[in-house]
This record gives structure tokens, C-alpha cells and sequence, in this order.
């Protein structure tokens, strides 16, 4: 069992893990700008289909066999970034310009986004995606000879890597610089904000658009990396787009707490996998344990109330300066 | 009214002027906030901003913090003509406010609320502005700790810090408005103090207040505002408080409101020693008595806040009492009966009415997405047990208020969201008297309304108490006030101030009764 644990469920659960830290971290910079951004599962699927868009073009570009890794992980990030980017756009717009229902915006977006990506899926020539999966997901070639400590730490793709710098940067962001705090305090009391000179608007653009970029990450990291370049449908990417807000309320809005969070995920995801002799019942039942914890965290925080386990207090809530 | 009201002061050329307003006008739709505002004030001197409310005061410092844009006029900040679109502008021009609800983010201590917004990359830096605030508290005799968390703070911390943070800013021309509102007397004193230490260092402070106490204790001018216009500008030294009122409160308007007779007034209401705190544990009743008469229009009067909405509040059994009766004498029984132990519907049952009508007129009272009918059921809903509600009885009632009262509107299915405030209001005071109430209280029932509106719920009042119903009207009009009611009821900080009669009293004495903190009966206002 233990082997099995840590050969097996860990690398696998902080492979998944991945996909949520993406999702949670772009949902934190959001919700910390003021935004509950419901929308994130369609824009990782739009994300997913940018992504892939950027590694047929590589295989266009190069053939199957010479591609080079660096090119291939930078075109498929940046397609990928522009995708969520029109995502992004769109909630921003209707939310931030024209002060829409933050909540109808972000399940119509998700509604729009998974058909988006169900449609330009199925359109794509999918033939070489197996053989860019394994580029991308190259790793250190004598990390799996080192036992439990590579399988754990350095059997991984690049992506997994850069999720966890993301979060970690983020983190240090929102807590020590000036662009932290001022994107604190909007979320906090846009008021204040706006009372202190701090243009509003600017801040809440750029935090949806860097927030759904780096989500619509964790789409191309599932596609591309832990399933290696193959698609059925969105749903299971909009099931991760779910969990990933639900990671959020589980880490108390804190992207460093996020990284462990993200690995309590991931193996509460799969452990179901791993354990043999269990009915599909069962297993349903296991799978439903991110959000039974999500609901725990949720209610302790509530019964804590302490201020700084709390969502920021305008979350959710669109801003009018001339309101009298 | 005396000549040195407008004797606007010319010995003060000498000195350096900070701001200068010149016919400066606001517009919020129909009503004017501001209109052709001017007047000057001078580096090194506290001002007094006095009003109503209502009288736009805060609207007009709005307006030089960068939270407005005047329609028309022009400021001039030390001589030089401004545009001021933005909170930043302000900053930039050295002027900072500090409103009457904080703005700080709570989750965040002291010198974070401090450093927020900060461009300046060296200002920015919290080790820097830690030093710098520092010398800031020393200098003008603060006590404040700066790693505190603002959740964790008493309101004159949060205060305090407001203070600091605009002087960490630079600002030389600070505004402050009704500072003292929230404070006990000996913050008040103290930040007295620290305001007189920075007029001796050269700024110039605007205090937006309405305690005339206050006024003559700290500033050293005072301009006064009336229904948004400037009535005059004048030295604290050559005035006195009688004078100030007159000046804010105006000539009195006769506004031609059918006043009866009371017919054999009884005692309805006995409301004995009410004491409540709000959330903040702060006392927003204290010791309040009085008697509603049947047959009579009690007024209450008071500035905004003074405790109002709580006495209603508390009648109506809606808060939460710390002492005091409410003896209830029911005239179907004969019996006297203590609301302080009924349940709200049960207060209802025995005909005590509360049409309240807040800030947000659909708040309380009515269901803005629901037609008249619907919003007639919401008081009759219990009495149906069938499966189904009667829709025919309310309609009836909706038919009848809107036949009585002129309701304008297209249809009795209409949402009454979009109805105009006057009708709005109509149907909500309707719908409470056709429940033939034996008290009915009615709170700034003619906010928002235009003159024929207004007239129409005058009448309505009437009608009630020429019925024989105790009325009791919160309103924020003195002439209303003193031409429609009977008794006024005057409230100020949740004490009672007295209870004058208003076929004999005039709109002064109940001003500084208003106004006035330490207002005692045997004041010199009737000589």
C-alpha cells in the first residue's frame, strides 16, 4: 500500500493537482480584484482549445518528428493565452463596463465556453497530438531512476513546474507589493480604493485577463500533458473548472496554501482510481470528497470568522461611483 | 434677520486664501444640491460648514475631494483655478477629506490604509511611511498604533487614522465631515485639540457640522448653507448661536396646511424611559419619554440620526429594548396593554401602524417587483387558510386607493417599482391606513415628493387624525413640521430635548433646540 502510494498516487495526484492549481490561482487573482468569476470552466475550456490550436500549428510549422520542446511549450502557452484571453474579454466587459450580474455572466460564459471548445475540438486535426503530448511532457530523463523522491519531485512536465512558480509569485504579489495591495483593497472596499486614487477599472480588467490566462493553462496542461494529446468531451474540464473554485474557498483565497490544497485535491481525486475492488457507486462517492471537504472549510471558516479567513467583503458586487 | 448676516468679512484680505468656491452648482436630476455657491477661506483657519440636512454640505466638499464634478463654477485652490475630477486630483492639490463613513479596508492594518494608492514608489515603502507617520503623531499629538488591523479598532482610532493618512499624503486644506458625530466628549475634545494644533501649523480645516456648540467652540468663520445656497459668511467671534440658526433654519414659510383642532385628545401611546444601544454599542435612545394624544399629530423633529428611526422602531417592535414601557391604551377594551412583549404582528393586530418609509423607499414597506395587488396581500396574506389566496379582496383595496388617492398608474398589475416615488409612497400609506389604524406612524412619508404629492399625503395624515387616530409624523421640514402637527417631539443623540407645541413655537427654537447639545429650556433664545 504505501508503495503504492508513493509510486504511484502522489505523482499522479500532484500531476492532476496541476489542473486545479492553474484554475485556483487565476480564480484568486479574480476574486481578489472582486470578481467571482463562475466563467472559469468555460475559459479553461476556451484556454484548452488555444492551446491545442498553437500545437497544430508547431506540427504544421515543423513535422511531427523536429519539433523543438522550448518552441512547441511557448506557442501552445501563448495560443492558449490568447483564447482565454476572449474569454476573459467578455466577462470583463459585461461585468466590469457595463456592471452585469457577475454570477449569470460567469454560468453563461461556462455554457459558452464548453460549447466552444466541444465544436473547435472536434474541427481540429487531432492525428499528431499524442507524439506533441510526450514533447511537451518531457522530463528530466533520469528523474524516473531515482526512485520515490524523482517520481515525486522531478517526474513531470514543465507545465506542473511553472503552475507552482505562478502560485508562489502570486502569492508574493498579493502580500508584498504596492500592486497587491491596491488590488486588495478593491476587492476589499472599491470605495476606499477609489477614494485613493487607484483606477479601478485598469486593475479589474488586467486581474480577469491574467486570471483566465493563467486558468485556461490548466485546460491545455489536462489535454496536452496528463491525458498525452487526447479529447472526448469538455465536461471533464468543466468539472475541473468547478473544483477549482471550490480549491478556492478550500485555501481561504491564499495561493500558497493553494499548492498544498491543490495536492489535497488531487488525491481525494485519485485515490478512487487507485483502489481496487470498489463498486462504481463507491467510487462516485469518493469523488465526492473535494466538495464535502469544501463545505467543511467553508463552514469553520464561517464559525472562526476570523476576518482574515473571509472572502474579500465586495466580492461578487459590481462598483458605481456616483451611487448616492 | 440682522444686518451682519451678510456683513461678508473683508478684514481677512490680508491673509493667504486657500480655497475660493465662485457659483459653484450640482444637480442630482431635479434637485439642486448646489446652486451658485461662493465664498472663501484662508490658510491657518477652521471653518465651520453649517446646515440642515439636506442643505448640501457634503455634496459641495464631495465636490472639492474629486467624488463629484460641479455642473457650473469654478474652484481656485491658493489662487490657482482647478479642475478636480478625481479623488487623485485632490490629492494632488493638497486637499484631503475625511468622510463621515470611513473609507478604509478593514482586512488591512493601519499603515497598509495608509500607503494604499500611494504612487510615489519611496512613499509607498512601509518602512518609510511607518518613520514619516510617526513624526506625523508626534507632531500633532496622535496616539494611534500603526500595525493594528482596522477590524480590531474603536471608531476614533479609525478616525485618527483617516487624519494621518491624508496628512501622510500632503494635505495642507483638510475637510472633515461631522467628525463628531460618532465620538464621546472627552474624543471629541481631544480631537479638538490635535485640529487647533494643525490650524497653528498653517492648515486650513473645514469642519462640516450641525452642533452649534461645537461651532462656536473650534472654528473661527462659519458659512452657512440653506436648501444647497450660501446664506452668508461670518466671523465665530462677532456671532451667536440664535443668529446661526435663524440663518440655517430661514424665514418661516407659510405653507398653508389644513390644520384642525384636536377633538377630545386621550392618551393613545405612553412611552416611558426607552434606552436601546445599536450594534456598535452605541446608545441611540437614552431615556426617551412622550405621549401620542388620539386625535393629535405628534411631530418628531431632530437632525438625521438623532434616533428617529429607532423610537418608531421600537413601537412598532421591531428592535430590541434595553429598558423602558410602551403601554398601548386599547380603546376597544379600555385596557392598557405593554408592547414591550408582543411579537411585531401581534403590535400590528391591535392597530399600531408603522408606514416607514427609509432612505430606500421600497426597502421596507413594499415589494418593488410585485403589482398593487400582491403588495395589498402582503398584509393580508395570514387570513387565508385555503389552498389558494384570495386575490379578489386586495384587488378591491388597490382598486379603492388607487380611485382615492389618484395613484397614477397604468394598470393595477403594474410592478410598482415603476411607478414615480409620490405614487409609490401613496400606495404604501394607503395600504396602512385602510387597515383603520389606531396609531399610525409615518417617517419622512414626503421625501422625494412634489408639492401635490405631498399635499395629498398632508391630507391623508388629517383625515387619520381628525378619525381619532394617533398620528405620529417623522419629518426633517420644520416648516411642516410646525404647520401640520400638534405637538413636536424634538430629539437630539437619542435624548429627548423637549416637546414643544408647534401652534406656538418657532422654527428658531426648535432649531437650536435640534441643535443644540446642551440645549436647557431657560436658554436665552426667547429673549
Amino acid at each position: 500500500m504505501m508503495t503504492t502510494l508513493f509510486n504511484s498516487i502522489i505523482p499522479a495526484a500532484i500531476a492532476i493537482a496541476t489542473v486545479f492549481l492553474f484554475g485556483c490561482t487565476g480564480e484568486i487573482i479574480m476574486e481578489k480584484a472582486g470578481h467571482l468569476n463562475l466563467g472559469i470552466p468555460g475559459i479553461m475550456c476556451m484556454g484548452t482549445v488555444g492551446g491545442c490550436v498553437g500545437v497544430r500549428i508547431c506540427v504544421l510549422m515543423f513535422g511531427t518528428h523536429t519539433i523543438n520542446w522550448f518552441v512547441l511549450v511557448l506557442l501552445t502557452l501563448i495560443f492558449s493565452a490568447l483564447f482565454s484571453c476572449i474569454g476573459a474579454l467578455i466577462y470583463a466587459f459585461l461585468t466590469v463596463s457595463l456592471k452585469c450580474n457577475q454570477n449569470v455572466t460567469g454560468l453563461a460564459l461556462t455554457t459558452f465556453g464548453a460549447g466552444f471548445a466541444d465544436y473547435f475540438m472536434t474541427a481540429i486535426n487531432k492525428s499528431n497530438f499524442a507524439g506533441a503530448s510526450k514533447v511537451i511532457r518531457y522530463s528530466l530523463p533520469f528523474a524516473s531512476n531515482l526512485g520515490v523522491f524523482g517520481k515525486i519531485f522531478l517526474d513531470h512536465g514543465v507545465l506542473v513546474y511553472i503552475a507552482i512558480a505562478i502560485a508562489i509569485a502570486t502569492s508574493l504579489i498579493l502580500s508584498k507589493t504596492r500592486i497587491g495591495l491596491s488590488l486588495r483593497a478593491i476587492g476589499e472596499n472599491p470605495a476606499t480604493a477609489d477614494a485613493a486614487g487607484i483606477n479601478i477599472t485598469k486593475y479589474k480588467y488586467l486581474a480577469i485577463i491574467i486570471g483566465s490566462i493563467i486558468a485556461g493553462f490548466g485546460g491545455v496542461f489536462y489535454v496536452m500533458d496528463y491525458v498525452g494529446g487526447s479529447w472526448e468531451n469538455s465536461f471533464t474540464i468543466q468539472a475541473f473548472g468547478w473544483l477549482a473554485i471550490a480549491l478556492v474557498i478550500f485555501t481561504v483565497w491564499k495561493p500558497a496554501l493553494a499548492i498544498a490544497g491543490s495536492i489535497v485535491f488531487g488525491i481525494l481525486y485519485v485515490v478512487p482510481y487507485y483502489t481496487s475492488g470498489i463498486s462504481f457507486a463507491q467510487m462516485k462517492i469518493l469523488n465526492l470528497l473535494p466538495y464535502v471537504v469544501t463545505v467543511i472549510v467553508l463552514i469553520i471558516t464561517s464559525i472562526v470568522g476570523r476576518k482574515n479567513v473571509q472572502p474579500p467583503q465586495s466580492l461578487g458586487m459590481s462598483y458605481f461611483r456616483e451611487e448616492r | 434677520m440682522s444686518e451682519n448676516i451678510n456683513n461678508i468679512i473683508n478684514e481677512n484680505t490680508s491673509q493667504e486664501t486657500s480655497i475660493r468656491f465662485e457659483n459653484i452648482t450640482k444637480r442630482f436630476g431635479e434637485v439642486w444640491a448646489n446652486k451658485n455657491v461662493t465664498f472663501e477661506m484662508y490658510k491657518g483657519e477652521i471653518l465651520s460648514l453649517l446646515g440642515e440636512n439636506g442643505s448640501g454640505k457634503t455634496t459641495l466638499m464631495n465636490m472639492l475631494s474629486g467624488i463629484y464634478y460641479p455642473d457650473d463654477g469654478n474652484i481656485y485652490v491658493k489662487n490657482q483655478h482647478v479642475s478636480i475630477k478625481s479623488p487623485r486630483d485632490a490629492f494632488k492639490y493638497g486637499i484631503g477629506m475625511i468622510h463621515q463613513h470611513f473609507k478604509l479596508v478593514d482586512v488591512f492594518t493601519c499603515i497598509e490604509n495608509i500607503v494604499l494608492g500611494i504612487e510615489d514608489k519611496e512613499k509607498a515603502k512601509i518602512s518609510y511611511a511607518k518613520e514619516i507617520c510617526q513624526q506625523i503623531c508626534d507632531k500633532y499629538g496622535f496616539i494611534i498604533d500603526l500595525n493594528k488591523k482596522v477590524y480590531d479598532m474603536s471608531v476614533s482610532e479609525k478616525q485618527t487614522l483617516e487624519i494621518i493618512k491624508v496628512l501622510y499624503r500632503g494635505a495642507d486644506i483638510l475637510i472633515l465631515d461631522e467628525p463628531t458625530a460618532v465620538l464621546t466628549p472627552s474624543e471629541i475634545q481631544r480631537l479638538f485639540n490635535v485640529l487647533r494644533n494643525m490650524r497653528d501649523d498653517g492648515k486650513s480645516i473645514i469642519i462640516i457640522t450641525h452642533k452649534l456648540n461645537e461651532v462656536m467652540e473650534i472654528s473661527s468663520r462659519v458659512v452657512v448653507l440653506r436648501k444647497g445656497e450660501c446664506i452668508g459668511s461670518v466671523l465665530t467671534s462677532t456671532t451667536n448661536e440664535k443668529q446661526l440658526t435663524e440663518m440655517m433654519v430661514g424665514e418661516k414659510i407659510d405653507l398653508n396646511i389644513q390644520r384642525d383642532e384636536p377633538v377630545n385628545p386621550e392618551e393613545r401611546l405612553i412611552v416611558k424611559n426607552l434606552s436601546c444601544r445599536n450594534k456598535d454599542g452605541i446608545k441611540v435612545l437614552d431615556n426617551v419619554s412622550f405621549t401620542a394624544y388620539s386625535g393629535k399629530i405628534l411631530g418628531i423633529a431632530g437632525i438625521s440620526g438623532s434616533g428617529q428611526r429607532e423610537v418608531l422602531e421600537s413601537i412598532a417592535g421591531l428592535i430590541k429594548l434595553e429598558t423602558g414601557d410602551i403601554n398601548y391604551f386599547d380603546p376597544k377594551d379600555h385596557v392598557m396593554k405593554n408592547l414591550r412583549n408582543r411579537t411585531p404582528m401581534q403590535i400590528r393586530d391591535l392597530g399600531v401602524r408603522l408606514s416607514f418609509v427609509p432612505e430606500d423607499r421600497l426597502g421596507m414597506g413594499l415589494v418593488g417587483n410585485m403589482d398593487i395587488i400582491d403588495n395589498m396581500m402582503l398584509r393580508s396574506y395570514q387570513k387565508g387558510y385555503a389552498i389558494f389566496v384570495d386575490r379578489d379582496k386586495p384587488k378591491k383595496l388597490g382598486e379603492k386607493i388607487i380611485e382615492s388617492l389618484q395613484v397614477k398608474t397604468p394598470s393595477i398589475n403594474t410592478q410598482v417599482r415603476k411607478l414615480s416615488g409620490g405614487n409609490v409612497q401613496k400606495v404604501l400609506v394607503g395600504r396602512e391606513i385602510a387597515a383603520s389604524p389606531k396609531v399610525l406612524m409615518a417617517a419622512y412619508p414626503v421625501r422625494g415628493l412634489d408639492i401635490n404629492s405631498a399635499y395629498t399625503i398632508y391630507n391623508l395624515l388629517n383625515e387619520q387624525k381628525n378619525k381619532g387616530v394617533a398620528v405620529i409624523f417623522v419629518g426633517e421640514d420644520l416648516d411642516v413640521l410646525l404647520a401640520l402637527c400638534d405637538d413636536i417631539l424634538v430629539l437630539g443623540e437619542g435624548k429627548v430635548r423637549g416637546i414643544v407645541d408647534a401652534r406656538n413655537s418657532s422654527k428658531e427654537e426648535v432649531g437650536i433646540m435640534m441643535t443644540k447639545s446642551n440645549y436647557e429650556k431657560e436658554s436665552d433664545i426667547h429673549e
